[in-house]
């Protein structure tokens, strides 16, 4: 392409650049919309915690899942596309409840939330178990034997191991106030420290 | 899987299909079209191939927003003596900006398309030619009589 041609192509182009203030405008656009016309099966943010950043993920139904950062964010929504929906775009304010009870739990000032939950990516006895665990007071815990017999299948223990470790909305659905029978605290989805900050947290 | 979320696409190729949409229709009704067309691939995302060319399959859907709203336009065409300021408050940089879009708007649909899908969106010619309706050859010819024009047009406004 000639010197003058690429001239007037870049010329086009500049003139077509369009700024932050209105890339920002259509973004809102965007999420309104698609919200307005039933399309946004799965909103998410990243909001701020001492245990690390949060994804927190919702669909019109609630809470879909929250995610440490030492998940694979990428897996992360891989598996909400084949679960859900890969109808998946950043539009924080469908959390903003969330996100406010969670700085509440963490600034110590609310024990237990009031959100709407959506389960769908749990199915049968692990979804049984996440069902008990909201029964743990804050600052209490209880051991996978004792959850397993409340499940009503005592000799579950390690479902009940796998159902904590497969929790699609942990902090929400505490499944950190779950510890071994020997004292130890066991594993956890963010991580044995996040589990032992949890219960910190809680003992304070 | 991995699946990117959607405003990820929006930050890649929103810019370049806003700039081929601006080529298309000028800038006082791109944000239209550029809004209904990311709502529609948003829409259309679950089914689109992962291998698919997902700065084509934007640009062509911006074509198809693009046309609807060129037909509209030409059903209201009435006379009005309200007629919206254009120019202002368009979001662009620069000034001189409506010599421009005039001399845009003043080329044939065909030449606007090929200028804006080939040397703006990337498109070959090939595909250019399946949205504007003509062979490969034609539409490379259309896209080259476009940038001609407005380099004529350009000469003879500027100084």
């Amino acid at each position: 392409m000639s010197t003058a041609n690429r001239a007037v192509v870049d010329l086009v182009e500049a003139r077509g650049q369009f700024d932050p203030a209105t890339a920002e405008r259509l973004r809102a656009r965007l999420i309104a919309e698609a919200e307005e016309q039933h399309l946004l099966d799965v909103a998410y943010r990243i909001v701020e915690s001492p245990v690390g950043p949060l994804l927190l993920a919702a669909t019109t139904e609630g809470l879909l899942r929250v995610a440490f950062d030492c998940e694979d964010h990428d897996a992360v929504f891989g598996v909400l596309a084949r679960r859900v929906s890969s109808r998946i775009l950043w539009a924080p304010a469908r959390l903003d409840e969330a996100a406010r009870q969670l700085d509440a739990y963490f600034a110590r000032t609310r024990r237990s939330f009031d959100l709407p939950v959506d389960l769908r990516l749990a199915a049968g006895f692990h979804r049984t178990v996440l069902g008990c665990l909201p029964g743990i007071a804050y600052g209490t815990t209880q051991t996978y034997s004792t959850i397993a017999a409340t499940a009503g299948s005592p000799a579950a223990v390690r479902a009940v191991g796998s159902a904590c470790a497969n929790n699609p909305v942990p902090l929400v659905v505490p499944c950190h106030r779950v510890v071994r029978s020997d004292g130890t605290i066991g594993q956890y989805r963010g991580g044995t420290e996040a589990k032992q900050a949890l219960l910190d947290l809680e003992a304070s | 899987m991995t699946v990117q979320p959607f405003e990820e696409l929006v930050d890649d190729h929103g810019p370049v299909v806003m700039r081929v949409i601006r080529v298309l229709l000028g800038p006082a009704e791109a944000e239209d079209a550029w809004s209904e067309t990311f709502l529609a691939a948003f829409e259309a995302y679950p089914r689109l191939r992962p291998d698919s060319n997902i700065g084509a399959c934007l640009v062509t859907i911006a074509h198809h927003k693009a046309i609807d709203q060129l037909r509209s336009r030409r059903r209201a065409a009435v006379p009005s003596a309200e007629l919206p300021d254009r120019i202002a408050d368009d979001g662009c940089v620069g000034d001189g900006d409506a010599d421009l879009w005039a001399a845009l708007e003043g080329l044939p649909f065909k030449q606007r398309g090929a200028v804006a899908y080939h040397h703006i969106g990337g498109l070959r010619y090939a595909e250019v030619g399946e949205l504007i309706d003509s062979t490969e050859v034609a539409a490379r010819r259309s896209a080259a009589d476009g940038i001609a024009a407005l380099r004529r047009i350009y000469r003879r406004g500027a100084p």
